[in-house]
């Protein structure tokens, strides 16, 4: 199969999940689209790896599930406290910093 | 004998400071620690005196080192007394006249409250004027100088409860503040100039300077003798100063503080010489201060006024003196201390007269007085006899002096100098004249009060006492003021002709201002008799205007130039319209500057920021997904540059 068809996969899936970013309010969707844009990413770096040959996008790759995992502990520990303090997981609700 | 010359200011000093912290437990007893430390002082002066006596002419100056004030590398201010025969000169007048004056004062001001605190400012004004002649460097001087300007304004404004006394006060701190940067400029120069503000260095090396500097430190030492011996164009405050007490006019405003200035000139007289531009300057200050000072003189009805123009007009002729050079030094001292004599005993008499008429000041409420004063009609008299420079009086030996210089200038100078002393003169005779007439001589016309009518003499005795509107009743001083007055009487009459008759002050001063024997045109003689008679001139006029006529309670309205010497020849106008209004509206033109131009770029600068980052603040919604929006928009746009870099 032409790999190039996991490149168009990738792009597809990049897209849903940066519209989910942007039109979606709930932290926890959000934070799934977030997951799903790493995961596009990845998906991309293998199948460049195995257009071009080499293990250099494999292990890239590996990075950023290592990065997404630590950054899923950090999120979902703000979002868990997010919610106890305000009984909504609204991002839109968390606007305090702006004047 | 050296060492003494520190008790000189110090017992003053030390009266000052137990008179003014030692609280009411002293009232009863404060103006006899004023009197009797003012009286040590003179003696420790008279001792001295005799002290200097007993050496040779060129060894009599001594010096006193007390300690280093400022010591630093390059700048050296010391603690430092000098006494020589200017010193000297000034210390007798300033403790003998001083010491007389406290004297008077103890009956003057008997029934003031505040007499204690009275004698404390007469105190610290001796100190700091004896500190001011004793100095031996400028920057000493100075801190006298400004010491008997406080004690000046203190005892102006001593009766602050007076709106008029308070102001008058003020505005003599206010006038001298001017004078007084004159001097501290001076001293800076100095400073720049010589690297030294001592009077021997500085003196002694004003020959090595360019002409220039001098001029430059001359003229502005002549502003600061401007400012606090009331010559014009810095006049204004003398004639408010008569606020103050009548003892304080005597001994401040007549006899010692305001001839400060004359001292000052003479003191640098090294310096004046060598700048003849300055010393033009300040003949024409001297020359029209005396006439300035003797026409105002002539039109006012407040007795202390009227001498107040008188001492402007005598200062005047002493600031001339000073100016005409080595011719006039000494004869400018001389004038200074008859004048010390015989103003300080007007001043007395007129507050003698003050006293016994219910504190009035206005002479055409005057009026007969020689009968119920007798003391203070002789004592005055004669004081009026030695101002008019009556022949064998004070005043005739050092005015003719005066004049006689003034002539002795030579060219065309000389003849107008010489002109406007004389015409002074005249104007003098005149003026005290009338003072005269109008106080002691002519209807008693006290008497016809509005009140009371002319037909009833006698007011009922209920009504003596109902304050002003009560017809006075003159009476003698007590002796303790008497006694002032006779004694200054006896100067007015002698130190004229001790001094004069064989040279015997020139030959005092001599050693410490120089003396050339000035060469007047025409012979000393013709000058002393148009003197005599310009002098008989103005009394007659006067007579014939004061003596031979009633004298009108009400002042008539007067010509234009009455109605303007009325009003100080228009001084507080020309200040009030020229720099009062000028003041303002300079300030009011920078004012605008500042608003407009420097507020205008500030506030446009900090404007244009604001609503500049007011619109940028508008990105800063606090929606996580607009800040994701932009993110996402950053990173396309990077994307789109970078393809469109690779395809060009």
């Amino acid at each position: 199969m032409n790999p190039v068809n996991y490149l168009y996969l990738a792009a597809l899936l990049f897209t849903i999940g940066a519209t989910g970013v942007l039109i979606r309010r709930n932290a926890i969707v959000l934070f799934m689209c977030v997951e799903l844009m790493l995961n596009a990413c990845n998906l991309a770096l293998v199948a460049f790896s195995r257009m071009h040959g080499n293990l250099d996008g494999q292990i890239i790759a590996f990075f950023v599930m290592v990065v997404a995992a630590a950054e899923v502990v950090v999120g979902l520990a703000i979002i868990v406290s997010l919610f106890r303090s305000r009984h909504s997981a609204s991002v839109d609700d968390a606007s305090l910093m702006k004047l | 004998m050296e060492n003494l010359i520190a008790l000189l200011v110090a017992a003053p000093l030390l009266g000052a400071a137990v008179l003014l912290c030692g609280g009411r437990r002293l009232d009863a007893v404060g103006h006899w620690i004023g009197t009797v430390l003012a009286a040590v002082s003179f003696v420790i002066g008279a001792v001295l005196f005799a002290d200097m006596l007993g050496k040779d002419a060129e060894a009599r100056e001594i010096g006193q080192h007390l300690f280093s004030w400022i010591p630093v590398e390059g700048f050296q201010a010391d603690i430092a007394f000098q006494l020589d025969q200017l010193s000297m000169t000034f210390v007798l007048l300033i403790t003998g006249v001083g010491t007389l004056i406290h004297l008077y004062s103890i009956g003057y001001m008997e029934h003031d409250e505040r007499r204690r605190r009275f004698f404390g400012y007469l105190n610290l004004f001796l100190a700091a004027m004896l500190l001011l002649v004793l100095a031996d460097n400028y920057l000493l001087l100075y801190v006298g100088w400004e010491g008997v300007g406080l004690a000046s304004y203190l005892l102006i404004g001593f009766w602050q409860h007076k709106p008029s006394a308070a102001t008058a006060a003020k505005k003599a701190f206010l006038v001298n503040r001017v004078g007084d940067m004159g001097l501290s400029i001076a001293i800076m120069l100095m400073f720049t100039t010589f690297g030294t503000f001592a009077f021997g260095p500085v003196l002694e090396s004003a020959g090595e300077t360019s002409e220039g500097k001098l001029t430059a430190i001359a003229l502005m030492l002549l502003l600061a003798a401007c400012g606090k011996s009331a010559q014009v164009p810095l006049q204004s405050w003398l004639g408010d100063a008569m606020e103050g007490p009548t003892p304080v006019s005597a001994l401040i405003h007549a006899a010692t503080m305001v001839t400060a200035g004359v001292y000052l000139i003479v003191r640098s007289a090294d310096i004046f010489n060598l700048a003849p531009d300055a010393q033009l300057v300040t003949t024409v200050v001297g020359a029209v201060t005396l006439l300035f000072g003797a026409i105002v003189g002539c039109a006012k009805d407040d007795i202390k006024k009227a001498l107040a123009g008188s001492t402007m007009s005598q200062i005047g002729y002493m600031v001339l003196a000073a100016g005409l050079g080595p011719i006039g030094y000494v004869f400018a001292i001389m004038h200074l201390v008859t004048h010390g004599f015989f103003k300080a005993g007007l001043f007395l008499g007129a507050g003698s007269v003050m006293h016994g008429m219910n504190d009035e000041v206005d002479m055409r409420k005057y009026g007969g007085l020689r009968k119920y004063m007798p003391v203070t009609f002789v004592t005055f008299g004669l004081g009026y006899l030695a101002i008019i420079g009556f022949p064998g009086l004070s005043g005739f030996f050092s005015k003719d002096k005066i004049i006689e210089a003034a002539f002795a200038k030579g060219g065309t100078e000389g003849w107008i100098l010489g002109g406007v002393a004389l015409l002074g003169a005249a104007i003098t005779a005149y003026y005290m004249t009338r003072v005269m007439l109008m106080t002691f001589f002519g209807e008693e016309r006290w008497r016809s009060r509005p009140t009371a009518s002319p037909d009833q003499p006698d007011v009922e005795p209920a009504a003596e006492h109902q304050g002003a509107h009560a017809e006075p009743h003159p009476h003698e001083s007590p002796r303790s003021m008497t006694i002032p007055m006779i004694v200054l009487a006896f100067g007015s009459v002698f130190a004229g002709a001790f001094f004069g008759i064989g040279d015997r002050f020139v030959h005092w001063l001599e050693p410490v201002t120089g003396h050339k024997h000035g060469h007047p045109p025409v012979s000393a003689l013709t000058i002393t008799l148009s003197t005599v008679a310009v002098l008989v001139l103005g009394a007659g006029l006067a007579y014939l205007h004061y003596g031979r006529r009633p004298v009108p309670a009400v002042a008539p309205r007067g010509s234009l130039l009455t109605r303007a010497a009325r009003r100080d020849l228009l001084q507080d106008d020309f200040n009030h319209v020229v720099l009062v209004r000028g003041g303002e509206h300079l300030t009011r033109s920078l004012v605008y500057v500042d608003h407009t131009l420097v507020d205008g770029v500030v506030n446009g600068t900090a404007a244009s920021v604001g609503g500049l980052s007011g619109r940028l603040r508008k990105l800063q919604n606090g929606y996580a997904r607009s800040y994701a929006v932009s993110m996402f928009g950053g990173a396309a746009v990077l994307i789109a540059a970078t393809l469109l870099m690779r395809a060009v």
